[in-house]
């Protein structure tokens, strides 16, 4: 790891201080992710802003129809929490598949947001469950969020705070997990609306990231069952391919997780 | 430099280091503990955990700067001094080893595993729960066997302390 300095803040205007005045900073919340990267010097950020010490960015709230995760919250504590668990089961489950026990007590939705990993579980859910991401200048659309690979809306400085969303009739997240790397070869959340619309959020698969997949939409929409997706094909232009899986190879297992999905949702 | 405050088994230490300072080098090269030991540079295999604030986390993933504050528990302060951590009398006992390179985290790693599942755990659930650890000796029976037979005493003995 290249040479850094640590800062500790204790409020969003610190960190955003802190951040505007480092020739190089970045943002540091769980670290699963960026402080990996900066071991294997891909990332060399001047100075790191640790967020994890300011009040009231952390833990899960439900209010009536309204589900309101802080971006401080770790995979842990999403998994774990009972309120979640009977309002969005689905989300919850997912926040225990990622990573590994010690990844979940320290990575954080908001870290995981920010960063948009292609094979990430967390951009599929926001975008299937037609979030908004609450930042320390705005809120964002998860339809406007995700922008492409590794990409997001955020602007220099800008921290992701929390998520919302509203709670939905049925939802449910399968994935293929790559067997060495264990992330997602391909990822579907699922979600019917209270209103009966359907939104696919497709993860692991897309060549520019998380997307969605609306002929199933369509389809499911019409008839939320995984026989629905019979007729459904997932167009492979734009799709990764690697040593690990062609374009086509994913395209097959887009469809499949969808399906799952569909019959897994509670 | 980034000025380190923090319990490592009871003690307190303090310490100037660089701010880069992964916890895990902290611990072996500043506190001289190395029971956590380093088995990759990728966050994968495990050798390293300790707990927190009482969660597992891997050392090498974290900053000592940012274990600042905090109350930090490494294989060498597991058992409090004295006899065998029933976790690693359990280890002892099923040989759940064979370099003994990845059992300090392994062991680490399974203390949590038992703390947060207690009378429920089971077997898939030891297996899946292993998932950060990573051990190329022993094919993972003789751990997850020992986990199991841990966990079932540690049971039984918080049952009999209860009573």
């Amino acid at each position: 790891m290249y040479d850094t300095k640590y800062h500790r803040a204790s409020s969003l205007d610190e960190a955003a201080k802190i951040f505007a005045s480092a020739d190089d900073g970045a943002f540091l919340s769980g670290g699963q992710t960026l402080l990996p990267t900066m071991k294997q010097r891909l990332a060399a950020p001047s100075d790191l802003v640790d967020l994890t010490h300011i009040d009231g960015l952390s833990g899960v709230s439900v209010d009536g129809d309204t589900v309101k995760i802080g971006g401080l919250t770790t995979h842990y504590e999403v998994n774990q929490d009972n309120a979640l668990s009977k309002a969005c089961p689905a989300l919850a489950r997912m926040a225990g598949w990622i990573g590994d026990p010690q990844v979940r007590h320290r990575g954080t939705i908001g870290g995981s947001l920010a960063n948009n990993d292609p094979a990430a579980d967390y951009p599929a859910a926001m975008l299937a469950l037609n979030a908004t991401i609450h930042t320390n200048k705005r809120e964002i659309a998860a339809d406007d969020f995700f922008t492409g690979m590794f990409e997001t809306a955020l602007e220099e400085g800008e921290i992701v705070t929390a998520v919302s969303f509203k709670s939905v009739d049925k939802c449910g997240y399968e994935k293929f997990r790559n067997p060495a790397s264990r992330y997602a070869m391909a990822g579907v959340f699922a979600a019917k609306a209270k209103d009966g619309s359907v939104r696919i959020g497709v993860t692991g698969a897309g060549d520019d990231g998380v997307f969605r997949w609306t002929e199933a939409e369509e389809a499911l929409a019409s008839n939320w069952s995984a026989d629905a997706l019979d007729s459904c094909d997932v167009d492979s232009s734009g799709l990764m391919s690697d040593i690990h899986a062609s374009a086509a190879y994913r395209a097959n297992l887009v469809k499949v997780m969808t399906k799952r999905a569909v019959s897994s949702a509670d | 430099m980034a000025k380190v405050s923090l319990t490592v088994n009871g003690k307190n230490v303090e310490k100037d280091v660089e701010d880069r300072t992964l916890l895990v080098q902290f611990l072996r090269e500043d506190v001289n503990l190395t029971g956590a030991h380093i088995g990759c540079d990728t966050s994968q295999c495990g050798a390293c955990v300790v707990h927190v604030d009482g969660k597992a986390v891997k050392s090498c993933t974290m900053l000592a700067a940012q274990a600042s504050g905090c109350e930090v528990t490494t294989i060498e302060g597991l058992s409090g001094g004295g006899d065998l951590h029933p976790v690693q009398a359990a280890f002892r006992e099923h040989h759940g080893l064979q370099c003994g390179f990845c059992t300090p985290g392994m062991i680490m790693a399974a203390t949590d595993i038992i703390k947060r599942h207690g009378t429920k755990l089971d077997e898939a659930t030891v297996r899946a729960e292993l998932e950060g650890n990573i051990c190329r000796c022993t094919g993972y029976h003789n751990i997850v066997k020992a986990i199991l037979d841990a966990a079932s005493k540690m049971d039984g003995a918080a049952k009999v302390a209860a009573e």
